[in-house]
């Protein structure tokens, strides 16, 4: 190997972290608008947009904007309700996808290799040619729950969890993943005396880590930016996610700072669980990139 | 502790058949390892034992009980794969005891034979560590832990020190050999390692292209080859064969010859060897020797190559006449490349073939 020029040397990692900072200045721009704006009055912050002034904290700054969102619609109820369908999807998500890939990739039965092609098709149609059909459907379902039986789904928690708990994205994720682990520890564990679901939660699920986290951050922001499916079936404030509610700042005049506060408050659940599974996330990645 | 006996087993995936019509006994205690090259079966014939793999035709007996059928939990065996196959999140602790768990099993007797498996394998230290932090030979040891403390009647062990280095290999091949004695459980082991055929099995199943070629004790195998392929598969060097045409055949000898081979009577007890007809004649390397004068050789040659062992001397002499043959010489010999050589070998010692 030839020897490296300490000063080439040098001057590659100032490239290296010039281009990465760019990078970081692009993704985190739109962030900083987000986060300055709402500290703005409506007037200054339209005013600001044709300048560098739109990034920087100045001017007339308050949290006015943070009261005024608040007062104007139940904030909290809305990043509840996003955060129990989400979270209760998510977790759902987790357990009958990686049961199902358990199932494509560990288990022997008639048709497996046409169940999953049909699942893995499911990936080319685009939700919003089904919104409607799936509408009736869930519209129509019976329903037993702490009320007694009932029909229909509407206006309720279940409606916007329920449907999206299994889809072809994650189980693809966890086929690929549950493939290259070594067959020998299945066989091993079967040898040993477990029973499928044993190898399942004591084998399989242990060393599932980054798959895990990777379909768990994937679904989180599938389920938490819901829009279209939550606006055709929850009427009632009640039951409404977030992304539905920023429609109570779109009236006739869009108030922007507002607008700009409410969305600053509902990203803040994003980034802390981003972070939380930040780690397991970027190894996932990089684990896909090196395996040979 | 238990027999295995399989009767036409066999085994196809589709129309390809990998194991075409396979009896084989195997004695409550014993020791059976199961040889042969790549592709020739082996592996598949213990997964099958294991109850990994499917049997499609014939029977599968384990301790005088149909287990086709049997779940492999249900079968009574354990199993040591050639990737270790320990459980990465778990620590030697919890992956020896993993069946016992699985079992239900008290915690303090799991603890106990948990201890015992590993005074047998010598690795109380070890209990405490991931398999991250264990050297190879360490993992295996792991494996073989796990496949103990379950009692089983079986031990099937699938080429369990491939992936070892050569100096571990003979250490942990030697420590598989105690654990056979101490424990006199059958046995049942996969390798294509023919010194690790010899050394342990108390009978060897010579396979090839999902048939067994014979089935004997090491000894046996080595002095009386049922065919070529055995009788070229065991032993190391490889045993020499060359072509030769028979010139007489009597009951108990037949007399053969061949271009650069004087002819020669070999005390064979078996017939089927025809006046004129051509066969195929075999001399192990080792049953070479060197004759000082050159004239009274029955092989004539040069020498090509020389590897000396410190042993023994292993030389490959290209011989006058065409074809070659390797000796391994006692001792070492002082021999020249390229210089005039005359092998000869004692008739008794010499094997004949029926050309196929």
């Amino acid at each position: 190997m030839a020897a490296v020029n300490p000063e080439n040397r040098g001057l590659r990692l100032a490239v290296r972290y010039l281009v990465l900072i760019l990078i970081a200045v692009i993704f985190l721009f739109p962030l900083v608008f987000m986060v300055v704006s709402s500290l703005k009055p409506d007037q200054q912050l339209l005013s600001d947009t044709s300048s560098l002034r739109a990034f920087l904290p100045v001017g007339d700054i308050s949290l006015n904007n943070y009261a005024d969102a608040f007062a104007r619609a139940p904030v909290g109820l809305f990043i509840f309700n996003s955060v129990v369908v989400t979270g209760l999807t998510v977790l759902l998500a987790l357990a009958i996808c990686s049961l199902a890939a358990f199932s494509f990739v560990f288990l022997r039965w008639s048709g497996q290799g046409l169940v999953l092609a049909v699942i893995l098709a499911t990936l080319i149609i685009p939700f919003e040619t089904i919104a409607i059909p799936l509408l009736l459907i869930v519209s129509r379902l019976p329903w037993i729950g702490i009320e007694g039986f009932e029909i229909g789904w509407l206006n309720t928690y279940r409606v916007q969890i329920i449907p999206w708990i299994a889809d072809g994205l994650t189980i693809f994720l966890f086929v690929q993943y549950f493939k290259d682990l070594p067959r020998e520890l299945v066989e091993a564990a079967r040898v040993e005396g477990a029973s499928w679901f044993q190898v399942y939660y004591r084998v399989i699920i242990p060393l599932s880590g980054p798959v895990l986290a990777t379909a768990a951050i994937l679904k989180f922001l599938i389920m938490y930016n819901q829009y279209l499916w939550p606006l055709i079936v929850v009427q009632q404030e009640t039951y409404r996610p977030v992304m539905v509610g920023l429609g109570y700042y779109f009236q006739l005049n869009p108030a922007w700072g507002e607008i700009m506060a409410y969305l600053t408050v509902i990203t803040l659940p994003v980034l802390a669980f981003y972070l939380v599974l930040q780690r397991a996330f970027i190894a996932s990645i990089a684990s896909t990139g090196v395996k040979g | 502790m238990a027999e295995v006996k399989l009767t036409d087993v066999r085994k196809s995936y589709g129309k390809v058949e990998v194991i075409k019509g396979v009896d084989i006994a195997i004695n409550d205690g014993e020791f059976v390892v199961f040889v042969g090259p790549s592709g020739c079966g082996k592996s598949t014939l213990l997964r099958m034992i294991a109850g990994l793999e499917d049997i499609t035709s014939g029977t599968l007996e384990i301790g005088g009980r149909l287990v086709n059928e049997v779940q492999p939990k249900d079968r009574g065996i354990a199993m040591v794969f050639q990737t270790y196959a320990i459980f990465p999140h778990m620590s030697v602790r919890e992956n020896v005891a993993f069946g016992l768990t699985i079992a239900g099993m008290p915690k303090a007797e799991k603890e106990r034979k948990v201890m015992e498996a590993a005074r047998i394998l010598q690795m109380e230290h070890l209990l405490d560590r991931r398999p991250s932090q264990l050297s190879g030979g360490q993992r295996q040891r792991v494996a073989i832990g796990r496949a103990i403390v379950r009692d089983p009647a079986v031990f099937l062990f699938d080429e369990p020190l491939s992936n070892l280095d050569a100096a571990l290999r003979m250490d942990m091949r030697m420590e598989i050999g105690k654990l056979h004695q101490e424990l006199g459980a059958t046995m049942v082991y996969v390798t294509h390692d023919q010194v690790e055929a010899m050394t342990l099995a108390d009978k060897i199943v010579v396979l090839k292209d999902g048939t067994v070629q014979q089935v004997g004790a090491p000894m046996d195998l080595y002095h009386k080859p049922a065919n070529m392929f055995v009788a070229g598969f065991i032993g190391s060097p490889s045993m020499n064969f060359m072509d030769v045409q028979v010139v007489e055949a009597r009951p108990g000898a037949v007399t053969v010859r061949a271009p650069g081979l004087d002819p020669v009577t070999l005390p064979i007890e078996e017939g089927g060897f025809a006046a004129h007809s051509t066969a195929r004649l075999g001399i192990r390397p080792q049953y070479l020797e060197v004759y000082e004068d050159a004239a009274a050789g029955a092989l004539h040659g040069e020498v090509a190559l020389v590897e000396r062992l410190g042993t023994e001397t292993v030389v490959d002499v290209t011989l006058t006449r065409g074809g070659k043959v390797v000796a391994a010489l006692a001792e070492d010999r002082p021999l020249q490349l390229g210089s005039q050589i005359a092998l000869g070998f004692a008739p008794e010692r010499a094997h004949l073939f029926a050309k196929t």
